[in-house]
C-alpha cells in the first residue's frame, strides 16, 4: 500500500461521500461550541425547524466574554455580567445548551475553561478524530494527533445538524525540528520562531505535521502550544502524531474511552503515524538547537526575534510589501529600529490564553518568578488560568501564593486579555508582554501593543520591568 | 431557505468600489446573538455622505448595484445577515470577495456578477424603473437593457430551490447513518456528560 500521512489516514477514515472534484464530505466526530460565534447558528436551527443530529458530539462551554474577576459569590451564587451583551450571548449558549441537549460546561462550573483547555483536560479531544469549533485556535486539538480546524457560524449550524463538512483536501506540509531545544526555551519559543522562519502564510492552504526529536520531547502542554499557533503560521489545522506521551495524558479523563473501550482505542492510536516514505507536498528542517528565547517586536507573529537580537530595520527586508509593512509595526509599536530588545520597558504582563495557560505554563513562570516581585513600573501583571481545574491544580501546588506574593493578580479562567472582549485590556499606546498568540493591531484593546513570548519568558519581564532573557534569571 | 427565481424592485446605485465588510457592518455590532436586527446598522458608515443610500427613493430597494470587490475584508457573515434583515435579496456588481460570496450564498443572498460596463449603464437611471434578475434567464433586464450573466449551477439550483447547503447534506443522510454505523471515534463509549 503507498505510504500515506497522519493527515491522509484521518482524512479517509472520515469520507462519507466523495465528489468528482475530490470535495468530500467529511464526519465531524467532536464539536466544540462557545458563545461568540454559535448563536446564530442555534437560531438557524429553530427557525428551520432542526435538531442537533448527534447532540453528545457536542460540548459547550462560555470562555470569551467571560470576566476573570470571581465569577460565584459567599453564597454559592453566580454573580451576574455587567456588560448586558456579553450577557446575553452568555445566556444564549446556555439556553441553546441546554434546549438542545448538548454537553455543556456553565461559566462557574468546576471544568469550565477556554474551550481548547477544556477540550483536551475532558478527554473530549481524542486522536485520529476530526474535531472543529467556530474559532481559529482549534488547531491546538492537533497536538493529540486530531484533525481539527476553525469553521464560520455557517459551518457551525451545517456540523449541528449533519454532523459533517463539505470539504476539499489540504495540501500537507511537514515540519521537521531535529535536536533538542537549549536550558531556558519553550515550545512558545520554538513555535514563535517556527512561524518567524515560514512566514504568517507559510502554512496557508496546508495542513501541518510537526515532527522529528525536539517534538516528540515535548510535553502535552509544549505540543499543544505548537499546535495551537499553527493559524499563525497560516495553516489551518496542525498534526502531531499521537504516541505514549498522548496516551498517558487521556487515560482516565472524564470523556476519554474506559476498560475494553481504551485498548481498543489505543490499539488503533497506534496505527496513525505518517508511514515510513509517505510524501509531504512542502518540508521544512529546523535545528532545535540554534533557537533562543523568542519575542516579537511587529503586529504580525512573523515578525519574531531572538531576545539577544534588535529591533530589525525595515530598509533590511528586501520584499517591498513587507518592508512598509514592518515600517507600519515599528511605528504602531512605537520602536525603533537597532534597539536591543531587552531596552523595551512593558507596563502590562499577561500570562493566559489558549496558548500557554496548563499547568506546566503557570510552573514555568512561577520557577523563574521564585520569591521575585513584579517590577515597580509594572502597571498590571495577569495570570489567568485557562480552566478551573488548571487553577485548582496551581492552587494545590502553591503557585497561587507565588504569583499573588510576588504582585501578580491570580484570576479566574477564561479568554481574558487574549482579545480583550471581556473587561481585561490594555490601555492605549501602553505595552504587553504577553503569552497570547495574536499580536495584531489593537487585539488587546484599541491601541494596546503586544509582544508575544512564553510564560518563562513573561515572569522575567514581570521582574525586570522590560524584556529579557530569561536563562539570565535562571542561571 | 425559500427558492427565488425572479427578484423584481428598484436597484440602490451605490456604485462604489471595495465596499468592505467593515462599511457593510462594523465591529460594534459582533455581540449579537441573531442574524436579525442588524438591518438598522447596514451601511451606517456609508450613510449621510450623499450616496444613494441616502436617497428616499431607494429605501426599500431590494437590490444593489455596486464597485468590484464588495465584500472584501473580514470573514464575517454578519455583513450578509445585515443586508438581508434590510431587505436586500440581490447585489449586482463586476466582483466579490471569495469569503463574501460564499457567505451570500449560504444565506440565499443573490450576488450577481456584470462587467462594469453593464453596471455603468445600470448605474444611469435606476430611478426610472425596476430591474428584473431572473435566475432561470439567467438575465437582468431594466427596460430596454438586458444583460446576460453566469452562475455557478451547483449554487444557482441551490438559489432557486431555496436549498440550504444544509438541506442538500441532509440529502445524504443515508450515507451518513451508514457512516455513523462503523465509524471508529463512534464506537467508543464516552464518559457521561459534565455536569459542572
Ligand atoms: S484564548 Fe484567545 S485565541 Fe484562545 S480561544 Fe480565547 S480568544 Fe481565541
Amino acid at each position: 500500500m503507498t505510504p500515506r500521512t497522519l493527515y491522509e489516514k484521518i482524512w479517509n477514515a472520515h469520507v462519507v461521500a466523495r465528489q468528482d472534484d475530490g470535495t468530500c464530505l467529511l464526519y465531524i466526530d467532536r464539536h466544540l461550541v462557545h458563545e461568540v460565534t454559535s448563536p446564530q447558528a442555534f437560531a438557524g436551527l429553530r427557525a428551520a425547524g432542526r435538531r442537533v443530529r448527534r447532540p453528545e458530539l457536542t460540548l459547550a462551554v462560555p470562555d470569551h466574554n467571560v470576566p476573570t474577576t470571581r465569577r460565584i459569590d459567599a453564597t454559592g451564587q453566580p454573580i451576574p455580567i455587567a456588560d448586558p451583551a456579553s450577557a446575553a450571548q452568555l445566556a444564549a449558549l446556555d439556553t441553546n445548551a441546554r434546549e438542545f441537549g448538548l454537553r455543556y460546561i456553565p461559566d462557574g462550573a468546576a471544568a469550565q475553561g477556554i474551550v481548547h483547555v477544556v477540550g483536551p483536560e475532558q478527554g473530549f479531544t481524542l486522536p485520529g478524530t476530526t474535531l472543529v469549533c467556530g474559532d481559529s485556535h482549534t488547531a491546538a486539538h492537533g497536538a493529540l494527533g486530531a484533525l481539527a480546524f476553525g469553521i464560520g457560524t455557517s459551518e457551525v449550524e451545517h456540523v449541528l445538524a449533519t454532523q459533517t463538512l463539505r470539504l476539499a483536501p489540504s495540501r500537507t506540509m511537514e515540519v521537521q525540528v531535529d535536536g533538542a531545544l537549549g536550558f531556558g526555551v519553550s515550545a512558545k519559543d520554538l513555535i514563535l520562531a517556527i512561524i518567524g522562519r515560514i512566514g504568517a502564510a507559510g502554512g496557508t492552504g496546508h495542513v501541518i505535521e510537526y515532527r522529528g526529536a525536539a517534538i516528540r520531547a515535548l510535553s502535552m502542554e509544549g505540543r499543544l502550544t505548537i499546535a495551537n499557533m499553527s493559524i499563525e503560521a497560516g495553516a489551518r489545522s496542525g498534526l502531531i502524531a499521537p504516541d505514549d506521551m498522548t496516551f498517558a495524558y487521556l487515560k482516565g479523563r472524564p470523556m476519554a474511552p474506559a476498560g475494553a473501550d481504551w485498548d481498543r482505542a489505543v490499539a488503533s492510536w497506534r496505527t496513525l503515524a505518517t508511514d515510513e516514505g509517505a510524501r509531504f507536498d512542502k518540508s521544512v528542517t529546523i535545528d532545535a538547537a540554534t533557537i533562543a528565547p523568542t519575542v516579537t517586536w511587529g503586529t504580525s507573529p512573523e515578525d519574531t526575534a531572538p531576545i539577544n537580537g534588535v529591533i530589525p530595520d525595515p530598509d533590511s527586508f528586501a520584499d517591498p510589501a513587507k518592508r512598509a509593512a514592518a515600517a507600519q509595526s515599528l511605528a504602531y509599536m512605537g520602536l525603533r529600529a537597532g534597539t536591543p530588545l531587552t531596552d523595551v520597558a512593558v507596563e502590562h504582563v499577561f500570562i493566559g490564553s489558549c496558548t500557554n495557560s496548563r499547568i506546566e505554563d503557570l510552573r514555568a513562570a512561577a520557577a523563574v518568578i521564585g520569591n521575585r516581585r513584579v517590577h515597580g513600573g509594572i502597571k498590571q501583571a495577569l495570570v489567568v488560568p485557562g480552566s478551573r481545574l488548571v487553577k485548582q491544580q496551581a492552587e494545590a501546588e502553591g503557585l497561587d501564593r507565588i504569583f499573588t506574593a510576588a504582585g501578580f493578580d491570580w484570576r479566574e479562567p477564561g479568554c481574558s486579555m487574549c482579545l480583550a472582549m471581556n473587561p481585561d485590556k490594555v490601555p492605549p499606546g501602553e505595552r504587553c508582554a504577553s503569552t497570547s498568540n495574536r499580536n495584531f493591531q489593537g487585539r488587546q484593546g484599541p491601541g494596546a501593543r503586544t509582544h508575544l513570548l512564553s510564560p518563562a519568558m513573561a515572569a522575567a519581564a514581570a521582574i525586570t520591568g522590560r524584556l529579557s532573557d530569561v536563562r539570565e534569571l535562571m542561571a | 431557505m425559500s427558492g427565488v427565481v425572479r427578484i423584481a424592485g428598484r436597484a440602490c446605485p451605490l456604485g462604489l468600489a471595495n465596499i468592505d465588510t467593515d462599511m457593510i457592518i462594523a465591529a460594534d455590532h459582533l455581540k449579537t446573538t441573531v442574524r436579525t436586527g442588524l438591518g438598522a446598522h447596514a451601511f451606517a458608515g456609508l450613510r449621510g455622505q450623499g450616496s444613494a443610500l441616502d436617497d428616499p427613493a431607494y429605501a426599500h430597494a431590494p437590490i444593489i448595484i455596486a464597485g468590484a470587490n464588495f465584500g472584501c475584508g473580514s470573514s464575517r457573515e454578519h455583513a450578509v445577515w445585515a443586508m438581508m434583515d434590510r431587505g436586500i435579496l440581490a447585489v449586482i456588481a463586476p466582483s466579490y470577495s471569495d469569503i463574501f460570496s460564499g457567505n451570500a450564498f449560504k444565506n440565499g443572498l443573490v450576488a450577481v456578477e456584470l462587467p462594469q460596463s453593464a453596471i455603468d449603464q445600470l448605474m444611469v437611471g435606476a430611478t426610472d424603473s425596476e430591474i428584473t434578475i431572473d435566475l432561470a434567464a439567467m438575465t437582468v433586464t431594466r427596460g430596454n437593457l438586458s444583460f446576460d450573466f453566469t452562475l455557478d449551477p451547483f449554487r444557482r439550483q441551490c438559489l432557486i430551490e431555496g436549498l440550504d447547503e444544509i438541506a442538500i447534506t441532509l440529502r445524504d443522510d443515508a450515507a451518513i447513518t451508514a457512516y455513523e454505523a462503523t465509524a471508529p471515534a463512534l464506537g467508543w463509549s464516552m464518559g457521561a456528560a459534565f455536569t459542572g
